[in-house]
Order: structure tokens, then C-alpha cells, then sequence
């Protein structure tokens, strides 16, 4: 890595930080519950509970800290924080 | 009088020089004795006589913030200041030359405050002097309105981009009417290209600026800015040149001199006590005195090599500083010069003296009394360092 | 995909990366982020990293109107304003107490830029130490509850109204619990010519002590007890207004936050608590919420 002059940074950039890593607890989402309703997506402060082709969420858990926004906020109660590694 | 002179304000000759070198966007908050600078540039802009976006800002420190949006933004910026402005503004300084945004500044020289005092000495632009600026001191007018293109040139330099401060005495030189020759625009059109940065505040190419650096990349940017200054020191000698080449008017790159060579007394100056300095020089060179001067035109970068080249025949070296470090009891040039010297075999006994702060008038009497004093050197009495303009009724 | 990339160091649950987020969704690409020191300018710009993925400058604590303004001038004299929006975000303490100078001046001025102020009502990049937005009886790390202290002395100063007097055409207050009417506000400050100003509440899971997933939850309380009011002012007239079905009591928000804690664990505190009610119960009245 060259130091680049006048201290530009490359956008979005922090990709390379993967911070699934942080987790304690990972949301688990239950389709069968899920209304679609894309509360969780909205609410997730990494922006990465991605909609799928189906309609469907599902979170990218390179990044997902487990912070369990997503779980307290979804209506229909449908994802649920698990403890990692068990 | 030459044919294309006219005789007019420093501030003005300094305002017009600005014009011509198109700055984009000039941030101005007033303060004695900058304000005839940032006036004649706002009658330049009422007037519709410079095609730039004129700021009046409601602090220094929001004027030199503004200027680093707009540097970051591609802008060539201009802004003017002084004494308590400088010093407001001496933490957005060091972000403007980390962020390696080459922003020009007069800075028309003023002691500081308290007391409060308004007139001038140079211990505001010296007290900047480790923010990472360039800073050059001009000597008169004409040099002061001529150094603004030429630092332009040399802050906008791919190999360079520092921010740079041209500094002129207060009063000295900001309001004296001298006969000058305003800068023309096409030949400074010929001299500074525009300013074309690779990175700019871009939405079609969103760089970040400003980023935050812990221990494991900070000691970088510092080093890559004294590496600029580096680069900056062959520059500000090539610029000098070709400003000669293109206007015809030459004033030293990083030092001059005036019947140097072969002086065995040298006086160490910069700023407008420069031409005091002379006009002592000659008299005492009828009488037979063997002095010298040698004017420090770029104080950062600081000239290590070419002082040492440039004092090695002295037998007596005198700094004049029209600042102090409180505590050291010693001016910037004394310190500078001593340190420079230091691990040479050049052993040339350097003697400080300080005067001229608050606006003190420098006589030619006091700087031969001076020279007499430091002369005792031979006789092996030293001085170290002294206020040689002390009044003693107050002291 | 959120403009606001992922692998940025916010906290788990963090109100400012949410708050960021919804400024970039309602602003899109055309637009120049200026950010000044604090908890989001640090996680997001870990040299040489930057989760922006629009142009973003950083430059100092109290100056980001004034950078902002500089770089508004500077499109406008490049001849590359067009439609492209200036927006500063910046959190309480440099919006309210270090920042407020250049504010003032930025929007006297007259730039066509938008500031954005997250409050989380507290200095939390530097370990929630109190600042104008601080509210009443709120324990911090320099106004803590104590055997002599109730926790930070002082009101939360009221920002709005002071950006209101500057004759700002639009200025509104938002949650980050409110993503729909953030984003709409915001985007709507973006496209209304001059300085306009937007107060959005950020609960802050670290510095007001609650668990991450809380974050959403507490904003929620905040507005449905009228301790946090949402409006918008138009050329100083407040011309919308968020109503509040069923207010609920203050308690129902305090209790949930550990900063509010001694309010509820030290003897006597009722009156305080009385206090703070008064203040939603002022908000209700003033902003006419119900």
C-alpha cells in the first residue's frame, strides 16, 4: 500500500472489513414467517439484509454484527438470534 | 519612474496580483492591516473585474475552513490574514497541508496579542511555522505582489501541493505607496497554468478526503509532506527563475544576497528590514566595513544548504528576528541559523538579536549599534542573544 | 445497495450508521458528503478505507458548514453545481455547541446546502460526555448522577428554532425510528434552494445504555411520548407536524435507558421524573402533537 497523495480513500472501501466477525448472536430468518414487508432490510445499520430473487430477506453474514435490529423490529416476529456455534 | 509603474497601495499591488492569477473562490474575514487586500478584491468582485465566488465569512477560521471545502472541491483559493486571524486559524492550518490542498495566503505581519497591539512584527506567521506551510517573506511591494504567482506555482505543483503563505510586513509594506508595475495578465496567464488536481470532490468519481489514520499509516503523511517541502526547495529557485524569464524581475529564490561573498560580517534578515539593512550596508561599506547581508526569502522549506554555502567566508553572523520564542530568549532565524550550522566545521559565532516587535521602527543607527556590539565577538566578548531596541525607562 | 458501504466500524445496533444510510437512500449519488469529526467520520474512514460511496471530505471537528460552504462556492465558480447537493452530517456536539459559529455564518450566508445534525445527545466518540444536546437529568461521563448530582443540570438546547431564526426555508426534525419520514424530509431539504436544516434523533445504543437491537425501539418511545417532536418549518412556520395517538408517559422511555437509570433506582426522584414529563407535556402543548 503507497501512501496515495492528498489523502484520497477509494470509495466504499471498508468491503475489505469483514465484520461478520463481531457476532455473538446471528438473526435466523424464517421465511415461513416472513411477510415481505422489508422492515428488516431497512432497519439494519450495515445496509446488508439483502432481498432476494423471491422476495425473500436473508443477511450477508460477512458483515452482519449480530446486532438483532432486524429480529426486535420485524413484525411478524419471523428472524431470531441465535448464539454462534451452537 | 519607469514607463508602466504606478504608484499605489502594497494592499492593492497585492489584491491585483491575486486577480490575475484567477483565483475561484476567495474567503475574506477583516483584520487590521489585511483589510485594504480583501477590500480592493471585493470592489474587484463588485465591479464584476475578477470572475470568482467571494466569501465573507463571519470568522478567520471559517475562512480558511471554506477554503479547504473548496481546494478539495478543485478550486485555486485565496485568502488574506493576519496576527489573531493567523493564530484563529492555526488548527485548520495543519489539516489544510495534511490534506495536501494548496491554498495561498498573505499573511500582512502583525505582532500578537496581549497586548493588543496592531502593528508589525512577524511572530504570527512565525508561530505557524510547523503547520506544514510554505512560507516566503517579501522584502517590498513589488516583491510581494510578484511572490503571489510564483507561490501559486510552486503550492500547486504536482510534487509539491502545500498550502503556502506569501508574508509582507503590515503597514511596512501593506500600506506604503510605492511605485510599482502591476502584474499584467497575460504574462501571468503565460506564467501559472491553471490548477488541475487528479482528485477532486467528484460525484462521477466519489473519493473520500480526510480519512482518519491510526499509528499504523499516520507517520506517512508527515513524512510525505516533508518530502514536499523537499521538492519544494528546487522549485521555489526554478519559479524564481522563470518568473525572471517571462516579468524580468528577480529577487532570490530561497536566499539572496547583497555584497555577500566577501563579507566578513553577515546579517541574516527577511521582510522589510531588508532594505534598511542595505541602505546600513552601503553606508558602512564607504567606511570601509567589511558587512554583508544575507536575506532569507524562504523561511519553510528552510534553505539548510544553501545558508551554509552562503555564510561559509563569514567570521560574524547576525540574525535579526522580529519574533521571539519566549523561554529561549532567541528569534526563529537565530535558532534556525545556529542549528543549521551546527554539524558543519563552519564554528561562525551566530548572535541574535530581536527588535522591531509591535511595530518598534527599525533605524539605521540601531542596526549599526548592532553590528558594533556583535563585532565584541572578536575581542572575545560573546552575546548570546538580546532585545537590542529595549527602551529603558520601561525596562 | 446502500451508498453507505458495509465493513464501516459503527457498533452493533449504531444509530449513526442508520442515520447515514437513510440520508444516502433519499439523496442518491448526486450529491457531496461533508462530514466533521466524530463517531461516524471515524468508523467510516479507517485510512485507507472509506465506506462512502459518494464524495466525502472530512476536515475538522467545528468547521464542516464552513467546508461545506467552501465547497458549494467552488462548484458554483467551476460551473459545476447543476443539481449536485452540498450535505453536511455531523452529530449534537458539532452541530449544537463547537460547530454552532460556522453554522451561523454558512447559513447567513445564504449556500444552497443541507446540514444534518444526528443527535444521540452526547459527545459519543470520545465516551459520552455531555453537550447542548444533552437532556435534563441524563447521566454522562461528565454530568453523572451522583450523591449530590440528578445527572446533566442543563435543558437540551433547542437547535431548530435557532436554525429557524436564520431564516432557513426548511428546517425539520426526524428519527432515525422513522426511516420513511427521515428520508422524505431529507430529500426534501435537498431539493429546497438555500441552507436548509434537518435534527434528526439518534438513540445511541452505547451512550445511552440499552442493548443494540433497542436502537429502533427507544426512537420509537422518544416520539410516542413526545420527548422528541417532528416537524417541519417552512420559512419559520412550523407547516407539518407528526401527531401522537395515545401518548405515552415518559417512564415508558426513560426506564428502558441505563443514562436514566438513578431517575428510577435513587430515592425521591418522582419530582424529576415530574420534570421531564413537564418537558413532552410543553412539546404536546407547543407543537400541538395531539
Amino acid at each position: 500500500m503507497k501512501l496515495v497523495i492528498k489523502t484520497v480513500v477509494k470509495p466504499g472501501s471498508t468491503r475489505a472489513n469483514k465484520t461478520g466477525a463481531w457476532r455473538s448472536f446471528m438473526p435466523v430468518f424464517d421465511h415461513k414467517l416472513c411477510s415481505k414487508c422489508g422492515i428488516c432490510a431497512i432497519y439494519c445499520p450495515e445496509g446488508i439484509v439483502n432481498k432476494l430473487e423471491n422476495g425473500y430477506f436473508e443477511p450477508d453474514y460477512e458483515y452482519c454484527k449480530g446486532c438483532g435490529i432486524c429480529a426486535n423490529e420485524c413484525p411478524k416476529k419471523a428472524i431470531v438470534m441465535v448464539l454462534e456455534g451452537k | 519612474m519607469r514607463k508602466n509603474m504606478v504608484v499605489v497601495e502594497g494592499s492593492y499591488a497585492v489584491a491585483h496580483a491575486v486577480k490575475v492569477c484567477r483565483p475561484n473562490v476567495i474567503s475574506a474575514y477583516p483584520i487590521t492591516p489585511q483589510t485594504h487586500i480583501v477590500e480592493d478584491l471585493a470592489q474587484f468582485a463588485a465591479d464584476g473585474d475578477i470572475n470568482c465566488e467571494y466569501m465573507n465569512v463571519e470568522s478567520e477560521f471559517s475562512a480558511i475552513s471554506a477554503l479547504i471545502g473548496a481546494s478539495t472541491a478543485g478550486a485555486r483559493t485565496y485568502s488574506s490574514t493576519t496576527s489573531q486571524g493567523l493564530a484563529l486559524m492555526h488548527e485548520a492550518l495543519f489539516n489544510a497541508s495534511g490534506m495536501r490542498l494548496p491554498i495561498v495566503m498573505t499573511v500582512v505581519n502583525r505582532a500578537l496579542s496581549a497586548p493588543i497591539n496592531i502593528w508589525n512584527d512577524q511572530q504570527d506567521s512565525i508561530s505557524q511555522r510547523d503547520t506544514g506551510w510554505i512560507q516566503l517573506y517579501a522584502e517590498d511591494v513589488q516583491e510581494s505582489a510578484d511572490m503571489t504567482p510564483q507561490i501559486y506555482k510552486l503550492a500547486e505543483d504536482e510534487d509539491v501541493l502545500l498550502p503556502a503563505m506569501a508574508c509582507m510586513d503590515g503597514f511596512i509594506l501593506s500600506h506604503v505607496y510605492e511605485p510599482v508595475i502591476l502584474l499584467e495578465q497575460s504574462l501571468t496567464d503565460e506564467f501559472l497554468p491553471a490548477y488541475n488536481p487528479e482528485f477532486v470532490l467528484d460525484t462521477k468519481n466519489p473519493m473520500s478526503f480526510g480519512a482518519f489514520a491510526d499509528p499504523s499509516t499516520y507517520t506517512e503523511f508527515r513524512y510525505k509532506q516533508e518530502k514536499a517541502m523537499g521538492v519544494a526547495l528546487k522549485k521555489i529557485e526554478e519559479i524564481a527563475n522563470e518568473f525572471r524569464d517571462i516579468y524580468g524581475r528577480y529577487y532570490g529564490g530561497l536566499i539572496d544576497g547583497y555584497v555577500l561573498d566577501d563579507a566578513q560580517i553577515v546579517i541574516v534578515a527577511m521582510g522589510s528590514i531588508i532594505g534598511t539593512i542595505k541602505d546600513t550596508i552601503d553606508e558602512l561599506r564607504k567606511e570601509g566595513e567589511s558587512v554583508g547581508l544575507l536575506k532569507v526569502r524562504s523561511f519553510r522549506p528552510f534553505p539548510t544548504d544553501a545558508i551554509r554555502k552562503a555564510l561559509k567566508n563569514a567570521r560574524v553572523v547576525i540574525t535579526l528576528d522580529k519574533n521571539i520564542s519566549i523561554g529561549k530568549n532567541e528569534g526563529a532565524l537565530c535558532t534556525e541559523v545556529k542549528a543549521c550550522l551546527h554539524n558543519t566545521d563552519n564554528r561562525v559565532p551566530v548572535i541574535g538579536f530581536m527588535l522591531g516587535h509591535g511595530g518598534r521602527d527599525i533605524p539605521i543607527h540601531m542596526i549599526k549599534k548592532i553590528i558594533n556590539k556583535a563585532k565584541l565577538v572578536e575581542k572575545g566578548i560573546f552575546v548570546e542573544s538580546e532585545f537590542a531596541d529595549l527602551r529603558e525607562d520601561l525596562a | 445497495m446502500s451508498l453507505l458501504k458495509p465493513g464501516h466500524r459503527g457498533c452493533a445496533g449504531c444509530c449513526d450508521a442508520l442515520a447515514g444510510k437513510f440520508m444516502l437512500d433519499a439523496l442518491g449519488e448526486d450529491v457531496i458528503v461533508v462530514s466533521p469529526t466524530g463517531c461516524l467520520e471515524v468508523f467510516t474512514t479507517p485510512y485507507p478505507e472509506s465506506a462512502w460511496g459518494v464524495p466525502w471530505v472530512h476536515s475538522l471537528f467545528e468547521n464542516a458548514a464552513a467546508v461545506a460552504s467552501g465547497v458549494e462556492a467552488a462548484l458554483k465558480a467551476l460551473g459545476k453545481k447543476n443539481n449536485t447537493k452540498v450535505v453536511a452530517i455531523g452529530g449534537d456536539g458539532a452541530t449544537l455547541d463547537i460547530g454552532l459559529q460556522a453554522i451561523s455564518g454558512a447559513f447567513e450566508r445564504g449556500h444552497d446546502i443541507t446540514y444534518i445534525c444526528v443527535d444521540n445527545e452526547a459527545y459519543m466518540n470520545t465516551g459520552i460526555q455531555r453537550s447542548g444536546a444533552t437532556p435534563l437529568y441524563a447521566s454522562t461521563t461528565t454530568s453523572p448522577a451522583g450523591k449530590v448530582s440528578i445527572g446533566n443540570p442543563q435543558h437540551k438546547k433547542n437547535m431548530p428554532a435557532i436554525m429557524a431564526a436564520h431564516g432557513s426555508p426548511y428546517v425539520a426534525t426526524a428519527s432515525i425510528a422513522y426511516a420513511p419520514d427521515m428520508m422524505k424530509k431529507v430529500k426534501k431539504a435537498s431539493q429546497v434552494k438555500g441552507p436548509t436544516y434537518v435534527h434528526v434523533h439518534a438513540p445511541c445504543c452505547t451512550g445511552w445504555k440499552f442493548e443494540g437491537s433497542k436502537t429502533i425501539e427507544v426512537g420509537r418511545l422518544a416520539v410516542e411520548t413526545a420527548m422528541w417532536p417532528m416537524y417541519e418549518m417552512e420559512n419559520g412556520e412550523i407547516t407539518g407536524v407528526r401527531k401522537i395517538k395515545n401518548r405515552k408517559p415518559v417512564e415508558e422511555y426513560l426506564k428502558v435507558q441505563g443514562r436514566f437509570k438513578h431517575l428510577f433506582t435513587m430515592e425521591g426522584r418522582t419530582e424529576d421524573i415530574k420534570k421531564i414529563q413537564a418537558i413532552a407535556d410543553w412539546n404536546a402543548k407547543h407543537f400541538g402533537l395531539e
